[in-house]
């Protein structure tokens, strides 16, 4: 091995800042400043890269073109400035989905840039043509497909595309075509030589740009925190490909890292659905298998805002389980000022999150921080499951699939052995919904017509405003 | 060899994020997962290695070396600005919500 360079140590700061930066994320506390470091680590690779380009040049003493270099930083450091200040809370999933698909992008560009620069021979590369016409053919196809992918499911996420699974005709022979031939034809150019490189490069690109659509269509609306957490973890893989291209260890264990939280996040996700990510992926959930009871509710209570008021008034403790109607109706802050309103009265308030609650990983949690509920009265299913036949109510705001009780008490239900946040125990239910409509799952929840629960049908916002206004009223 | 070396910082990268991705709780989930988005975009130092090889021309081969850096600036800005901005959400609530 030749000698390392001062770069290559500062190389090293940059990724030791990522590792300290991901650990503080650990803690509520220091998670602000461990996402200052990782930015800070990213700004010392920034540097030291233009640096090494502009002064000691590339391989064959090629050095940085900087108004390309300018431009480009100035494009994208503005639009993605733009896109962080603008963004809504309840939009974060659809943001975090376009993020991961740029990131794919990216790679892609990376590594089709190196191999038109290089004009299609990797010979004189570091790790030798073999590995780097791999790590080329990987990906271009992981970054095209989760680039195309992710624009899927941002469309799904904005309803701009319609939520419902598509189930094309014959799709798993589509999908093995064109990965099958998409990877073979580039791997047959690459490789072999009687077939141009180039081209071979163009076909991949179309094969996985396909390939990312077919693969989405399928997933329904309600599944794509799966989706989003696992082109999250793609996106990583992709940039750590691209690093095998260049040659770059900070690209591999930067990229590593992407790719290894996405997945642990598309496992919590799958486990809190009781889904394996296979089911999931193949999709159609809710279309066959088990009978769907399409029987009519027939004891549903209702309740107007003045009765909840009065229900609510009389309560000591509260819990609200927030769902992704929640966020739909932007109700987040009646909900916040809600509670303020109850624990005036010395009530203790609490808010249950389910894993898969909202559109992405921790949705529910952002929208709450942002108005301004403190964290520490945020709960996980395992911490405040235990905590429901201990109080008096429970408010439903736009939840309905993570709060049935079939989950536990009929084994024959399609959602049988998913975790839920046991909302039936408490003393009162108070479920905040427009209609009797079912969940995404699109079966019955029988917790409509428990004796204990009361139907406050409604938009989430306006029905809560009423009853704050009930209740200082009174 | 070198490959091999470099596969082996790939594992062991993996095996690192596992630990300390799993003990980031819930609450911070999303912005665990911006944050990442910000770090993916590391793919801005190859993308940086592919302004070398072009001229000021405005050729195929300069316009996409310019996307390339500007996807990954696109990551690399949006996500670390806008993780901040969440992470200041919970931050406050520190200050201002305790009584």
């Amino acid at each position: 091995m030749e000698n390392f360079s001062a770069f290559d140590l500062l190389y090293l700061v940059a990724t030791a800042f990522f590792i300290l930066g991901i650990k503080r994320l650990s803690k509520v506390k220091t998670a602000r400043s461990g996402n200052q470091l990782s930015a800070i680590g990213m700004l010392i690779a920034i540097v030291v890269t233009a640096y090494k380009l502009n002064f000691i040049g590339g391989p064959d003493g090629a050095t940085l073109n900087w108004s390309t270099v300018l431009i480009g930083i100035a494009i994208g450091g503005g639009l993605g400035a733009i896109m962080a200040k603008r963004v809504e809370m309840t939009g974060m999933p659809e943001l975090v989905a376009l993020l991961n698909g740029f990131g794919g992008l990216a790679s892609t560009m990376v590594a089709f840039t190196d191999f038109y620069g290089l004009g299609g021979n990797g010979s004189e590369t570091a790790l030798g043509a073999g590995v780097w016409s791999v790590a080329i053919i990987l990906s271009i196809f992981i970054g095209t497909v989760t680039f195309t992918g992710s624009l899927m499911a941002m469309g799904k996420l904005s309803g701009k595309l319609s939520g419902n699974p598509v189930i094309l005709p014959g799709r798993h022979l589509l999908t093995a075509v064109l990965l099958i031939g998409g990877l073979g034809i580039a791997g047959y150019g690459l490789f072999t030589g009687n077939f141009d490189a180039e081209q071979s490069i163009y076909i991949l690109i179309a094969c996985s740009a396909i390939f990312g659509v077919v693969s989405v269509l399928p997933i329904g609306g309600a599944d794509m925190p799966v989706v989003v957490s696992l082109l999250n973890s793609y996106s990583g893989i992709a940039a750590a490909m691209a690093g095998f291209v260049i040659g770059n260890s900070l690209l591999i264990v930067a990229g590593a890292l992407v790719g290894a939280s996405g997945l642990i996040l598309t496992m919590v996700m799958c486990k809190a659905m009781n889904r394996s990510l296979g089911n999931v992926l193949i999709g159609g959930f809710g279309g066959g298998g088990g009978e769907i009871d399409k029987s009519e509710y027939t004891s549903v209570k209702s309740a107007g805002p003045e009765e909840a008021a009065m229900i609510l008034e009389s309560a000591t403790s509260v819990i609200f389980i927030p769902g992704y109607g929640m966020a739909v109706a932007q109700a987040q802050h009646v909900v916040k000022e809600l509670g303020l309103e109850l624990e005036k009265n010395g009530c203790k308030v609490r808010y249950a999150i389910h894993p898969v609650a909202g559109r992405m990983p921790g949705h529910m949690n952002v929208l709450l921080a942002e108005s301004d509920v403190d964290y520490e009265q945020l709960y996980e299913l395992e911490r405040i499951n235990g905590e429901f036949k201990t109080t008096d109510v429970t408010v439903i705001v736009g939840a309905n699939d993570v709060v049935n009780p079939e989950a536990i008490e009929n084994p024959q239900s399609p959602i049988a052995g998913m975790p839920i946040l046991n909302a039936h125990e408490s003393g009162t239910v108070l479920m905040i919904k427009r209609s009797l409509s079912p969940g995404y799952a699109g079966i019955k929840n029988p917790l409509f017509e428990r004796d204990n629960t009361y139907m406050c049908f409604g938009d989430g916002k306006a029905f809560i405003e009423d009853i704050i206004t009930e209740l200082k009223d009174a | 060899m070198i490959f091999l070396l470099m596969l082996f910082v790939f594992m062991l990268a993996i095996v690192v994020g596992n630990e300390l991705i799993s003990k980031v709780p819930p609450t911070l989930h999303t912005p665990l997962m911006s944050g990442a988005n910000a770090i993916s975009g590391i793919t801005i130092v190859g993308a940086l290695m592919g302004a070398q090889y072009v001229t000021d021309d405005g050729t195929t081969k300069q316009i996409l070396a310019v996307a390339a850096i500007a996807l990954a600036m696109i990551n690399v800005i949006g996500g670390f600005m806008v993780t901040d901005r969440m992470l200041a959400m919970f931050a406050t609530k520190k200050k201002g919500g305790k009584k």
